[in-house]
């Protein structure tokens, strides 16, 4: 039977009507699972040892990474902000010019990523091979809340680490644009450290630190959302896995817009 | 005693559970048998607060399992172990260490006394000295055992067994068959497994039941359901394909 005309006029707004229901179904499970997870994280009794293998899941293992990217995220700050002000002479705001843009942006940022594609992608993975091996509906029938095992330990240790994580970024960084102005280009060290005094202030620095909170939130909760949900199997943990770095990236950049806007 | 009433459940419109009857009495092993896909793992999940039923009713000593939330639930839940179909080991832990945890979360005993029971634990189900292997280092047979071992270490009322059997040889099911029976006689706990080995389940259980799209369509003694009248019942006992097949 042929359908009626009106009918096939109205599906683009079928269409979009399920997506939208998807989008706030969706949205309304992350919330509800976020909402879990901080329950959780306030309910004793507390478990110290899982809360240190996760610090050291998440943080400990990801230094090498951090300490690299930092490096030399600095040294080509160093390096394309010393061209770009010697065209103006004014190369003596090589050390403020670094240490904001690490402070305030880049040091959050560029740390959250990369903890992202270390430990966010290899958090999903274990969940989800912890959910289909049945391992936490093992957790679950044992009248033990695979939340307070898993999930908060790691939202946490996400609390603690990024900003640890970001202030090592930061510092590695500005040393990283030392070497190249100072070591390199031939600017003087009391200009490069005295300016950086001059205009960095503590505003600044808690920018930094909020946002790294911020991100280690995200981050966890993204990634650990991603693994517990995980269904068909392997392949069910491969695309949970890519989904939740590709979420957790995107969110970073996005939330790091609005933090931008709203704080000093 | 475990009752279930009118028990149903769809996915998507799809009805799998299509209002479920069964009585287990205490002590007894029931073997719920079917073939795949029949609905017997969402059937166990059930029992176990896994999924929630769309409608009826499933009492555990007189409790409406089914409607538990929260502490509640996990209240009833104290009382069961259950061995899922892989064995559910948690492969970050040795085997030992997964025997132990049920008795370090969940009781206060020191850390000599849950050695102490682990060692028990194992020995019981014949894996003295292989408790400091991972999951991944055993063979599956052994980590089936093991998977019991944990499951029956807190002495549970009620044991759930989910194929505890399914990919291994013969002789092992043999082995696990006799294992689940020599450990019952000696805790009488009350045993539900699902189950598609037949005819070894007929000589393991006390009661068979069997659920057929989604429903119990025999149930009684296995000598009483090895006799059905019932085409479906001798169909899957002989292992004959259906005419949907």
């Amino acid at each position: 039977m042929a359908e009626p005309p009106l009918a096939s006029a109205l599906r683009p707004v079928e269409g979009l009507g399920r997506f939208v229901l998807h989008i706030v179904n969706s949205a309304g499970r992350f919330g509800t699972f976020l909402g879990q997870a901080l329950a959780a994280m306030v309910t004793p009794p507390f478990k110290l040892w899982p809360l240190l293998g996760r610090i050291n899941y998440i943080g400990f293992r990801s230094l090498l990474i951090i300490l690299l990217t930092g490096a030399f995220t600095g040294m080509v700050l160093g390096l394309q902000i010393f061209f770009t002000l010697s065209r103006f002479g004014s190369e003596a705001f090589l050390g403020p010019a670094v240490a904001l843009s690490l402070i305030r942006e880049l040091g959050p940022v560029l740390a959250a990523l990369m903890v992202t594609g270390r430990a966010g992608s290899a958090l999903t993975a274990e969940l989800g091979i912890m959910r289909i091996t049945e391992q936490i509906d093992a957790l679950t029938v044992m009248a033990l809340s695979p939340m307070r095992y898993l999930v908060a330990p790691s939202l946490i240790a996400g609390l603690i680490t990024f900003p640890m994580m970001t202030a090592l970024f930061d510092v590695v960084g500005i040393f990283g644009g030392y070497l190249v102005g100072v070591e390199l280009l031939g600017l003087s060290e009391g200009t490069y450290f005295g300016e950086m005094q001059t205009f960095v202030d503590m505003g600044d620095i808690m920018t930094g630190f909020w946002k790294s909170v911020c991100f280690g939130v995200i981050v966890t909760w993204v990634c650990t959302y991603k693994g517990f949900h995980v269904s068909r199997g392997a392949e069910g943990v491969a695309a949970a896995t890519t989904q939740a770095v590709v979420l957790s990236s995107v969110l970073i950049l996005v939330w790091d817009y609005f933090l931008g806007t709203v704080l000093p | 005693m475990i009752k279930v009433v009118g028990l149903r459940k769809s996915f998507n419109g799809q009805p799998v559970l299509r209002g479920v009857d069964l009585e287990v009495p205490d002590g007894s092993i029931t073997v719920i048998i079917g073939r795949s896909g029949g609905g017997k793992s969402v059937f166990l999940k059930h029992l176990i607060g896994l999924m929630r039923p769309d409608s009826g009713r499933i009492e555990v000593g007189g409790v409406d399992f089914g409607r538990l939330r929260g502490r509640a639930l996990d209240e009833v839940r104290k009382r069961y172990g259950v061995v899922f179909q892989g064995g559910a080991l948690f492969d970050s832990m040795s085997c030992r260490e997964n025997v132990a945890f049920p008795l370090r979360e969940k009781t206060r005993l020191s850390s000599t006394d849950i050695a102490k029971q682990v060692d028990t634990a194992l020995e019981r189900v014949g894996l003295a000295g292989i408790g400091d292997k991972y999951p991944e280092e055993v063979s599956g047979g052994m980590r089936k055992r093991v998977a019991i071992a944990r499951a029956l270490v807190t002495e549970p009322e009620i044991v759930f067994f989910d194929e505890p059997t399914t990919g291994l040889d013969p002789v092992l099911v043999n082995t696990i068959h006799r294992l689940i029976q020599d450990l019952h006689r000696t805790s009488r706990f009350t045993a539900v497994m699902v189950s598609h080995e037949i005819p070894e389940v007929f000589d393991l259980a006390d009661r068979v039941g069997m659920l057929h799209e989604g429903r119990i369509v025999e149930i009684g003694p296995p000598a009483a359901v090895q006799g059905s009248s019932d085409p479906i019942v001798q169909q899957f006992i002989r292992g004959e394909p259906g005419a949907d097949q």
